[in-house]
C-alpha cells in the first residue's frame, strides 16, 4: 500500500469524538461570520437592482437631465465619467509601467533610492482621498494652474477646477496600483526569457519592450482596469478640481469642468431641490455606477486569473 | 496576444469616435453663476429661460452655498456670484484689495425666511425669541412653547449657506448654534428631514416648503403672526424678509450684462413668482 | 532587433545605441520617482497650506493651535469664527470605533472560516462576494446608508437621530471588512500546512488548531490587516460625509450625529476664500489627516516584515 498524499482532514479517534462544544460554537460563530457578510452584500445589490432597474431605460442613458433634475437622463454624466477616466489613464499608464519596469528591470533592490521609491508607493496608497483632493486644489489647480494663467497671461483658464486637474488628481489616486500589478505581472515572466533575449544581443530596453512588455499585458491591463474601475468611483478628489452638478453643455475641452456618475449620486442624495422625486434618478444613476464599476472588476479579475492560469499551465 | 492588441485598439477608436461626435461645441464663452442654494433653483429656470430665447448664449449654474459663491468670486472662478444674504465688509474689503474696486451688487428677487415644522406639529407660529431659545439650544421640548412633549430635533445648513449667515445674524442675534443642530447640505434636503421627522424643525427659502408646514413669524409677543406673501414681504410686516443678490466683480462683459437684463426684465420677473419666491417690485394688484 | 545599417561603424553604432539606453533608463527612472516626488509634493503642499496656523503670527488667535483646543465648538462661519478641534477629533474617533468593532470579528471570523473550515467550494463562494463588497465605491455605500440602513437602523433604536455615529460607523465597518479580511486570510493561508498537521497529530480539534496554532502563527498578518482597515476608516469620506449627520457633537452616545475631520473638509473646502484662516486650518485638518493615516500604515508595513520574517525563519 503507497502512502498517500498527506490528509489533514484527520478523523479523532473514536474515544475523542465528544460534542467539542467551545469548537462547534466557534466554528459556527465563524460561519455565521461568513454568513452575515454575504447577507449584507446581498441586501445591497439586491436594494439597488430592484430600485434602480426600472429607472434605466435607453433613454436614461443618453438623455440629458431635466426639470431639476427628476426627469431626463444622465449621458452628461456618464459622458464627464468616461472623458474623466480617459484623460487619467493617458497620464496614469507610461509612468506607471515606466516606474514598475525601473523597478524590476533596471533598479538595484538593495539600494536606498530602490526602497526609497517602493515606501513611496506604499505610503501613497494609504492617503486618504480627501488629501488627494486637497493636493489637487492646493497645487494643479493653484499652483500649476495659475501659473501657466500667469505665463500665458490669460485671464482664469487654468487656475479653476477642470477635467484635467481632476485626471491628473485621479492619476496620482492610482498610481500604486498600476505600479503593484504590472510589477506583479512582470514577475511572472520567466527569466528564461530575458535571458534568451539578452543571449541574442537584445538590449535591456529592447528586451523589455519587445518581450516583456507584450509577455506581462493582461497583468498591465489589470491595472489599468482597476485604476479605471477605482477611478469611476472615487469622488472626493474630484470634489474641489473639476466636478459640477448641472452643465447645459458637454465638456469639449480639457478647462472645462465635467458632471460625473460618482459625483452626481452624491449631490442628488444630499442636495436636490425635491428627493423624492429625484430618487428613481438616482437610484438608476447608483446602478449604473456599480453595474460599471461590477463590469470592470470582473473584466480584471477574469484577465488576472487567466494570467495566473497560463503561468501555471507554462511552469 | 494579438487579440488583446486589436481589441484595444478597437475600444480606443470607438471612444474617439463616440466622444468627438458627441461633444457640442458652444461657441459664446459660458457665463458662470454660483452660489447659494435657496437661488439656485430659480437662476437655473432663468438660465433656461434665458438660453431658449438666445440659441448659443451658454449659462452655466451652480449651488454650493453663498459662502461658495462668494469666495469663487474673491477667488475669481466666477462670472457672477449669487448670495442669498449681503457681503460682508471683510469679503467687500478682500474684493477691493483683490481688484480694485469694491463689487457690484443687484437685486434681482426677495425671499421669505421661513421656519418649517412637520405638518403633524399643532404649532402655527413662533416667535423670533423662541426661534432663537431653540436654535441655541436653550429650549429642547415642545412643550416650552406649546406644542406636544418631545425634544426638539434641530435641522439647520452647513456654514457656507447664506441661509445659515442670514439666520444666525437676524435670528441668532450673532449668536452660535447649538451644538446638536443637524447640519444638512440644502435647503431641500432641511425640508426633506422635517417632512418626515415628527419633532423635527428646520428654516430655508420659503420657496422649498413643500410637505412641511411654515409658522407664521411673530416679532415678539404681542405682535401678529405674519405669513410670508407678496404683500408682507413688500411692505416690510413678515420679519425675515431678505434680497437676494447678484455679485460681480466689476464691469460686467455683454453676455454677463444680457443675461442679468434677462432676470431683471418683466419675463424674468414673472418666473419668480413662479418659483415661488418674490419679485423686486410689489406685484401689480 | 536593430540591423546594422551599412556605412555606419559597427563602433559607433554600439555608442549610439548605448545612448539611447541611458537615455531610456533615465526616463524610467524618472517615472519611478515621480511616485517619490509625488508623495513629497503632497506633504509639501498640504503642510505649506497648513502652517499659517501654526506659524504666521498674524493668524487670529482662534485659528492658531491654541484656538483648537480654547473652545468645544466647531462654527468656522461667523462674526467670532470658532475653530474648536475637540467636536472633530471626539466625531472621527466616534466613528472609526463602531466601524472597527463591527468590521474586525467579521473580517477576521471569516477570513478563519475560510482558512480553516471551509471546503474549497465554499471559499471560491466567499472570494468573489468579498471581492464584489471591495469594488462597491464609497460614494454608492454612503447612499445606501443614507437611504436605507438609518432608517432601518433608527426603527431598530429608536434614536431620535436619523443620521449617526452608529449608522456612519457601520457602513464605514462595511466598506473595510474587505481589506481586512483579504490581509487576514493572506496571512492565514500562508501559514505552513506543516503547523496545523503537527498540532492535529497531537490531537487538537480543528478549531483549537484555528485558535491556538494558525491564528497566532498568522497574528502579525491579521494585525496588519487591522491596521490597514483602520487607516482607510479613519481616512474615508464620501460615507460619513452622507451617513453622519455632520453635526459637531462633542457626547459619548452613538445614536448622536457627528462629524468627522475628513467630512468637514469636504464639506467646507468649496467655500474657503483661498489663503483665510478657515482654508489654513481646513489644510490642518488635511495634514492631520495624513499623519495620523501615515503613522498606522507604517506600522502596517512593520507588522508585515515581522510576518515574513517569522515565517521564514522556522
Amino acid at each position: 500500500m503507497s502512502i498517500s498524499t498527506f490528509d489533514t482532514t484527520f478523523k479523532p479517534l473514536p474515544k475523542q469524538r465528544r460534542f467539542d462544544l467551545q469548537g462547534r460554537t466557534f466554528t459556527t460563530l465563524a460561519g455565521l461570520a461568513a454568513l452575515f457578510i454575504a447577507l449584507m452584500v446581498a441586501v445591497i445589490m439586491g436594494n439597488i437592482i430592484l430600485n434602480g432597474w426600472s429607472s434605466v431605460t435607453w433613454e436614461f442613458l443618453s438623455g440629458a437631465p431635466r426639470e431639476g433634475m427628476t426627469r431626463g437622463g444622465i449621458f452628461p454624466a456618464i459622458y464627464g465619467t468616461a472623458l474623466l477616466v480617459l484623460l487619467m489613464v493617458m497620464a496614469l499608464v507610461p509612468f506607471g509601467v515606466g516606474a514598475a519596469v525601473y523597478l524590476q528591470e533596471y533598479a538595484d533592490q538593495t539600494a536606498w533610492s530602490t526602497r526609497a521609491v517602493r515606501f513611496a508607493v506604499n505610503n501613497l496608497a494609504g492617503v486618504p482621498s480627501i488629501v488627494f483632493g486637497l493636493f489637487g486644489l492646493g497645487f494643479f489647480i493653484q499652483f500649476l494652474g495659475a501659473g501657466i494663467d500667469r505665463a500665458l497671461g490669460l485671464d482664469v483658464v487654468y487656475g479653476k477646477p477642470a477635467l484635467i486637474w481632476a485626471a491628473l488628481t485621479l492619476a496620482m489616486l492610482n498610481l500604486p496600483v498600476v505600479i503593484v500589478t504590472t510589477e506583479e505581472a512582470l514577475k511572472t515572466v520567466p527569466r528564461e526569457m530575458r535571458e534568451a533575449s539578452l543571449a541574442l544581443g537584445a538590449t535591456r530596453w529592447q528586451t523589455v519592450r519587445h518581450v516583456l512588455i507584450p509577455q506581462a499585458m493582461p497583468g498591465i491591463l489589470t491595472g489599468a482596469i482597476l485604476a479605471i474601475s477605482r477611478g469611476a468611483g472615487e469622488v472626493a478628489p474630484i470634489l474641489f478640481t473639476g466636478a459640477a452638478y448641472f452643465l447645459p453643455f458637454l465638456p469639449s475641452s480639457p478647462t472645462d469642468q465635467f458632471m460625473e456618475l460618482g459625483y452626481h449620486i452624491f449631490v442628488l442624495a444630499t442636495q436636490s431641490p425635491d428627493i423624492d422625486a429625484t430618487r428613481p434618478l438616482l437610484y438608476g444613476t447608483v446602478l449604473v455606477l456599480l453595474a460599471l464599476t461590477f463590469l470592470l472588476n470582473l473584466t480584471a479579475i477574469t484577465l488576472r486569473a487567466r494570467m495566473r492560469a497560463s503561468l501555471a499551465g507554462r511552469s | 496576444m494579438r487579440i488583446w492588441r486589436f481589441a484595444v485598439y478597437a475600444i480606443l477608436l470607438t471612444s474617439a469616435l463616440v466622444l468627438t461626435r458627441c461633444a457640442q461645441k458652444s461657441d459664446a464663452r459660458p457665463v458662470t453663476v454660483k452660489g447659494s442654494d435657496t437661488m439656485v433653483i430659480l437662476v437655473q429656470r432663468w438660465a433656461e429661460q434665458y438660453m431658449g430665447g438666445h440659441p448659443g448664449a451658454v449659462v452655466q449654474v451652480t449651488g454650493g452655498g453663498s459662502g461658495t459663491g462668494i469666495a469663487a468670486l474673491i477667488n475669481g472662478t466666477t462670472d457672477i456670484c449669487q448670495s442669498s444674504r449681503p457681503m460682508k465688509d471683510e469679503e467687500r474689503a478682500q474684493m477691493k484689495a483683490k481688484f480694485g474696486r469694491d463689487p457690484s451688487e443687484i437685486l434681482v428677487a426677495r425671499d421669505g425666511l421661513a421656519v418649517y415644522v412637520n405638518e403633524a406639529n399643532p404649532l402655527t407660529e413662533i416667535t423670533l425669541a423662541q426661534a432663537r431659545a431653540i436654535y441655541q439650544g436653550e429650549t429642547e421640548n415642545w412643550k416650552a412653547i406649546g406644542g406636544s412633549d418631545a425634544p426638539i430635533l434641530l435641522y439647520s445648513r452647513e456654514n457656507n449657506s447664506g441661509t445659515y449667515a442670514y439666520f444666525k445674524e437676524h435670528v441668532l442675534d450673532g449668536g452660535d448654534f447649538s451644538a446638536r443642530a443637524q447640519t444638512l447640505p440644502g435647503t431641500a434636503a432641511v425640508v426633506n428631514a422635517v417632512s418626515k421627522d415628527v419633532n423635527g424643525i428646520g428654516y430655508g427659502g420659503d420657496a422649498y416648503a413643500k410637505g412641511v408646514k411654515m409658522l407664521a413669524l411673530k416679532r415678539d409677543d404681542a405682535s401678529p403672526g405674519v405669513m410670508p406673501t407678496d404683500a408682507t414681504i413688500h411692505d416690510g410686516s413678515y420679519p425675515l424678509a431678505r434680497g437676494l443678490f447678484y455679485y460681480l466683480r466689476g464691469e460686467a462683459s455683454p453676455p454677463v450684462k444680457a443675461f442679468i437684463d434677462h432676470c431683471l426684465s418683466v419675463e424674468g420677473q414673472k418666473l419668480v413668482a413662479e418659483v415661488g419666491y418674490f419679485p423686486i417690485a410689489k406685484a401689480a394688484p | 532587433m536593430s540591423v546594422l545599417r551599412p556605412g555606419i561603424d559597427p563602433l559607433s553604432h554600439r555608442r549610439l545605441q548605448r545612448l539611447r539606453e541611458g537615455v531610456i533608463e533615465w526616463a524610467l527612472r524618472a517615472c519611478a520617482f515621480a511616485a517619490v516626488a509625488g508623495l513629497l509634493l503632497i506633504i509639501v503642499f498640504v503642510f505649506r497650506e497648513a502652517m499659517p496656523t501654526l506659524l504666521n503670527p498674524a493668524t487670529p488667535k482662534e485659528a492658531s493651535l491654541a484656538g483648537f483646543f480654547a473652545t468645544p465648538l466647531w462654527q468656522p462661519v461667523g462674526d467670532v469664527p470658532k475653530y474648536g478641534l475637540i467636536p472633530l477629533l471626539v466625531g472621527t474617533l466616534k466613528v472609526v470605533i463602531v466601524a472597527m468593532l463591527f468590521a474586525t470579528p467579521l473580517a477576521v471570523l471569516a477570513a478563519v472560516f475560510s482558512s480553516e473550515f471551509a471546503t474549497p467550494r465554499l471559499r471560491e463562494a466567499l472570494k468573489p462576494i468579498i471581492e464584489i463588497l471591495a469594488g462597491i465605491p464609497s460614494v454608492v455605500m454612503g447612499f445606501f446608508a443614507l437611504i436605507v440602513l438609518a432608517s432601518w437602523l433608527q426603527a431598530v433604536t429608536g434614536s431620535s437621530m436619523r443620521l449617526n455615529a452608529l449608522n456612519a460607523g457601520i457602513a464605514l465597518g462595511l466598506g473595510v471588512i474587505p481589506t481586512v479580511f483579504t490581509v487576514a486570510e493572506d496571512a492565514l493561508r500562508a501559514v505552513p500546512k506543516s503547523y496545523r498537521e503537527a498540532s492535529l497529530a497531537l490531537g487538537a480539534s480543528r478549531w483549537q488548531t484555528a485558535w491556538n496554532v494558525s491564528l497566532p502563527a498568522a497574528s502579525a498578518g491579521v494585525g496588519a490587516g487591522v491596521l490597514l482597515g483602520l487607516a482607510r476608516a479613519v481616512g474615508e469620506t464620501m460615507i460619513v460625509l452622507m451617513a453622519s449627520g455632520n453635526a459637531a457633537i462633542t457626547s459619548a452616545t452613538v445614536f448622536d450625529s457627528v462629524r468627522t475631520l475628513s467630512a468637514s473638509i469636504a464639506a467646507e473646502l468649496a467655500e474657503v476664500v483661498m489663503g483665510s484662516p478657515h482654508y489654513s486650518v481646513l489644510f490642518f485638518l488635511g495634514a492631520l489627516l495624513f499623519l495620523v493615516t501615515f503613522v498606522i500604515n507604517v506600522a502596517a508595513g512593520v507588522f508585515v516584515v515581522r510576518l515574513r520574517r517569522r515565517l521564514a525563519g522556522t
